[in-house]
């Protein structure tokens, strides 16, 4: 974008060649060449995958890596176009907006591998016999791990887009193209850049666990780190599982160096408050991007291109009246809010039939029980997380050196999937024959706990120096300092890390309650399990049973609890 | 010059539909001509709809009944000609300068050359020069409002609109930014034909225009409207714009409580529940109390004196003055302030004598305070739900009116010790914590 402005800009300077030119080719050149390379085999026939089975040599790992990071990509292109449609419908038609929010929030509660089972059928059925399918399929569960909250973000942003520059685009007669490029997506960009960033942490997790896809008697295993590690777990190799976590390592390093600082430093531009002072992310790879000539040419005619599509005439649409709807012809709402009540309850009834078709009532019940046994855990570990991260959080933001260090670094272990390390635990399990229904539990927020963390240390940075200084001048101190002063200040962003970290334990809950090691199995009671078992047995009444009963206990504790205290923090405890 | 108008506006009505299915109307019968060569000031309080007009007229919205059209032909969404700055600058914080300047043109469709080299042209005349790649967040206020005023002059509209350009301004960038408007506007160097232009400020209104209309509040309509013949550049000392300022004055205070009156009763000082009510701070109310009873006041003043003495906007000064009127701590008439003889007492007194003054005149004077007692009192248990005034008030104002009304006589509420409230809960009750 800047370097579309520097084309045009002032005084434009017959600049040649410099040595930024060289590292933008670099890294444009690599990034080609790396696409073509992890896509490669991509439409060969699955036997290829069993012509060259995966093997547990470490040198293998880059071309892994390369293939599972091409997938993370590709479900992040998916889940974009995704956004930029499904939250832009559902902001400007206020029919669409009854249903489609909503169902946007009962999807973000369904757990993700929950997806994967239900759809691999169907996926593998696109393409027969093709890897492609089972790619397919993959890049389908990454997607919707990354999807829901980035709609979700910018719907929110169509929603608070400023009244006045809605009204001066409207004034110079934008055309409804030209005010999404130019307006919504700008306004809304900082804030998914950084729904991004969270939904590649999530995606990193489920990439592994979707690689190696197995409902039933459909095994695909595509080549990627998550299958490598699950070789691993198989021949109980720790020396390889180490090898995948330091390749994992790696590749969040340079994922977060190749596209998110530069994305992060980029999307600053966009942020609405105008102050100053603030020193802005800086990036090496959008300097080279930017400073280059090259770039700068190549990309000319594209900004060229792009600009002309705004010229389209504006269609003489009638204004938006905000506030009022002097037509709104009520009884035509009633009638689409009753089609819509019909049309659910219809699912509703489908479902249910099809669950108790394959499942009796008192299982139903029990799987109800299974769901509470989850939710304890989940609530219990949430609890034992703040305790201990609360405190060091507060510490640690209060101190700016300390959060320097710190607050990536807690970032960076959000980011990193902790299903890596469950080879490790469970098999200290084994060894020592622990009690998996307890020691099973850690690894469900084993790599969620982080976002209380990095919360609470975000919180505590922003706590105004006055505030504090007031604290020592009157000499408030100890127990009293903790609950008047630290607690209520962190507290909202200490709930927005608590509900990221809830919704993506539950989601762990899948995977953590019954871990394998080689032939050692260890399953611990709850809802996880139970959907993990149905998996294996591709008992679908079973998998569909378990998935709704998680979504239903996700749904409710989100309002009963998450969204009271969140408001309850915004009403009270926000600063300013 | 031309015989048809640049802008008609004709019997225009805008109304909005509450819940319970009647309407607030917000604009009513205004009557409006526009030719080449005028620029024509809207005058009115928050609430007399004058940016509700200006939005009409820019086609952002549409009237419930009414035409509105432009040279001859209907307005019926944003239209070519007509083109609009605003009151907080509006401008896209992630382009730069010229890009924003730009932008207009290219929504026209212009080819690349020409909306480069009007832009340049924009940014020169309105003294911008070298700020071409600047971005909004490094600029002062004043230079943003130019990059506004250039965005708006580079598409060569018929008519600029202008919503309270000056009001986030600080007074003297305000008033260099005036001046610079007015020369190039007498030198025939802008691009445009006509101005209107919304303020709530007076002084402004004279020194800028040619015709000023004054508009009452709810709902909004056009209670006077004044020629100023004065040459330019004018004089802020000449007696003969005093007299217009004072003139104006007289038109807002006089004609609004009888434009009122006979629009609904309950809207004479403090007589029924459903009056809309401005959040007032106590301060201020304590504080021009006393300045009218301090020298050289002496207990009565001239509206325009004083707010031009205290720097105060006129909307402000008559939110206060009228809170003050309203509990009759004053009488205004004329464009005059005069304390009455409670007044005089509530400036003189210790803080607990104020408080108990303003409690007596609060629950006498207030409906809406009266009642909120009156039902805290009857209640057995004496707490009662902020949504149960809510939904009282919400039957006579759009439902951000009665969010405001509330909370202005919560505020007096608490000064006054007439009664508690606890937003967290959103509760009413008698209880203050001892």
């Amino acid at each position: 974008m800047s370097d579309r402005m520097r084309s045009i800009s002032v005084r434009p300077a017959v600049r040649v060649l410099n040595r930024w030119d060289l590292l933008a080719a670099l890294l444009v050149l690599g990034g080609l060449v790396f696409l073509a390379e992890a896509s490669r085999d991509l439409t060969q026939p699955l036997a290829s995958l069993d012509a060259s089975p995966a093997s547990l040599d470490p040198a293998r790992l880059p071309w892994y890596a390369a293939r599972t990071t091409l997938r993370m990509l590709a479900a992040m292109v998916l889940s974009l176009l995704f956004t930029f449609t499904y939250a832009t419908w559902a902001a400007r038609s206020r029919r669409a907006e009854l249903v489609l929010v909503p169902l946007l929030d009962i999807l973000q509660s369904v757990p993700v591998l929950g997806f994967i089972s239900v759809t691999v059928v169907f996926f593998m059925a696109l393409a027969p016999g093709r890897v492609l399918g089972a790619e397919f399929a993959a890049v389908f569960a990454i997607f919707t791990s990354q999807a829901w909250n980035m709609a979700f973000s910018f719907y929110q942003s169509l929603r608070t887009v400023p009244a006045e520059l809605i009204e001066a685009s409207q004034c110079f007669r934008f055309s409804a193209w030209m005010r999404f490029w130019r307006i919504e997506v700008p306004f809304a960009m900082p804030a998914l850049v950084w729904n991004m960033m969270m939904s590649m942490s999530g995606g990193w997790f489920f990439v592994v666990a979707a690689e190696a896809i197995s409902v039933g008697h459909t095994t695909v295993t595509l080549p990627g780190i998550g299958s490598y590690i699950a070789l691993a777990i198989a021949r109980r190799d720790l020396a390889a599982v180490g090898w995948a976590i330091g390749t994992m390592l790696i590749v969040i390093l340079v994922y977060d160096q190749l596209l998110f600082r530069p994305l992060v430093a980029w999307a600053d531009r966009f942020r609405f408050e105008q102050e100053l002072g603030v020193t802005p992310p800086r990036s090496w790879v959008l300097t080279a991007l930017r400073r280059s000539v090259l770039v700068a040419r190549l990309s000319a005619p594209a900004a060229a291109v792009w600009r002309l599509s705004f010229r389209r005439r504006a269609p003489r649409v009638a204004p938006t009246d905000s506030g009022d709807h002097p037509v709104a012809r009520p009884w035509l709402d009633r009638l689409w809010a009753a089609t819509v009540l019909v049309l659910a309850a219809l699912a509703l009834w489908r479902i249910a039939a099809f669950i108790l078709a394959g499942v009796s009532l008192s299982e139903v019940a029990s799987a109800f029980g299974s769901a509470t046994v989850t939710m304890v855990r989940v609530l219990v570990l949430i609890a034992l997380a703040s305790l201990v991260w609360v405190p060091i959080g507060v510490r640690v933001g209060l101190s700016p050196r300390l959060a320097r260090i710190v607050q990536p670094a807690a970032q960076f272990l959000a980011a990193f999937p902790a299903n890596l390390l469950f080879p490790v635990a469970v098999s200290a399990i084994v060894a020592f024959r622990l009690n998996p229904d307890i020691w099973l539990s850690p690894l469900m927020i084993l790599g969620t706990q982080w976002y209380i963390l990095f919360n609470v240390i975000a919180g505590a940075s922003a706590l105004p120096s006055e505030l504090r200084d007031v604290g020592t001048n009157l000499g408030v101190g100890g127990w009293l300092w903790w609950r008047k002063v630290a607690l209520p200040g962190v507290f909202p962003y200490y709930v927005t890390g608590a509900i990221t970290a809830s919704g993506g334990s539950w989601n762990a809950s899948i995977v953590a309650e019954v871990a394998t090691w080689g032939d050692h199995r260890l399953e611990a009671h709850g809802l996880g399990a139970y959907i993990a078992r149905a998996t294996e047995a591709a008992d679908f009444h079973r998998i569909v049973l378990g998935i709704a009963v998680m979504s239903l206990f996700v749904v409710i504790i989100n309002r009963a609890l998450w969204r009271p205290l969140y408001w309850r923090a915004e009403r009270k405890f926000r600063l300013g | 010059m031309n015989a048809v108008p640049l802008l008609e506006v004709h019997g225009v009505r805008r109304a909005f539909a509450k819940p319970d299915g009647s309407e607030l109307l917000v604009l009513d019968g205004v009557e409006l001509s526009l030719r080449e060569g005028q620029i024509v000031g809207l005058l009115g309080r928050s609430g007399s709809g004058k940016s509700t007009l200006l939005r009409l007229i820019a086609g952002l919205a549409r009237p419930t009944s009414g035409q509105i059209s432009y040279l001859g032909r209907p307005v019926n969404g944003p239209a070519a000609g007509i083109a609009m700055v605003f009151q907080g600058f509006a401008l896209f914080p992630w382009l730069t300068v010229l890009a924003n300047v730009q932008i207009g043109l290219e929504a026209l469709g212009l080819p690349e050359p020409e909306v480069r080299r009007r832009a340049l042209a924009a940014i020169d005349l309105i003294g911008l020069d070298g700020f071409e790649s600047a971005y909004p967040r490094e600029l002062s206020g004043g230079m943003r409002q130019r990059v506004g005023f250039a965005r708006a002059l580079v598409v060569h509209p018929n008519i600029l609109l202008m919503d309270e350009p000056f009001s986030a301004l600080d007074v003297l960038t305000a008033e260099t930014l005036r001046n610079d408007f007015l020369d190039l506007w007498g030198e025939g160097q802008l691009p445009i034909k006509a101005v209107i232009l919304v303020t709530h400020n007076i002084e402004e209104a004279v020194l800028m225009c040619d015709r000023i209309l004054v508009f009452s509040t709810n709902p909004g309509r056009i209670v006077g409207e004044i020629a100023v013949d004065l040459p330019h550049p004018r004089d802020r000392l000449d007696p003969a714009f005093r007299e217009l300022v004072e003139r104006i004055y007289v038109t807002l205070t006089a004609r609004a409580p009888a434009a009122a009156r006979a629009a609904r009763s309950e809207h004479f000082p403090g007589s029924g529940i459903g009056t809309m009510l401005a959040p007032v701070s106590t301060n201020l109310l304590a504080g021009l109390s006393e300045t009218l009873a301090g020298p050289p006041y002496d207990g009565a003043a001239d509206l325009p004196a004083i707010a031009s003495a205290l720097h105060m906007e006129v909307d402000d000064l008559f939110h206060v003055a009228e809170t003050l009127q309203m509990l009759r701590f004053v009488e205004i008439e004329g464009g005059d302030i005069r304390l009455t003889e409670a007044g005089k007492r509530f400036a003189a007194t210790s803080l607990d004598e104020r408080k108990t003054l303003f409690q007596r005149h609060l629950l006498t004077y207030v409906a809406l305070a009266a009642h909120i007692r009156r039902v805290l009192d009857e209640r057995e248990s004496h707490v009662a739900p902020k949504s149960r005034f809510l939904d009282e008030l919400e039957d006579h104002m759009t439902s951000q009116a009665a969010e405001q009304t509330l909370g202005a006589v919560v505020g007096w509420g608490r000064y006054a010790e007439a009664f508690a409230y606890d937003d967290h809960r959103q509760m009413f009750s008698l209880e203050n914590p001892a």
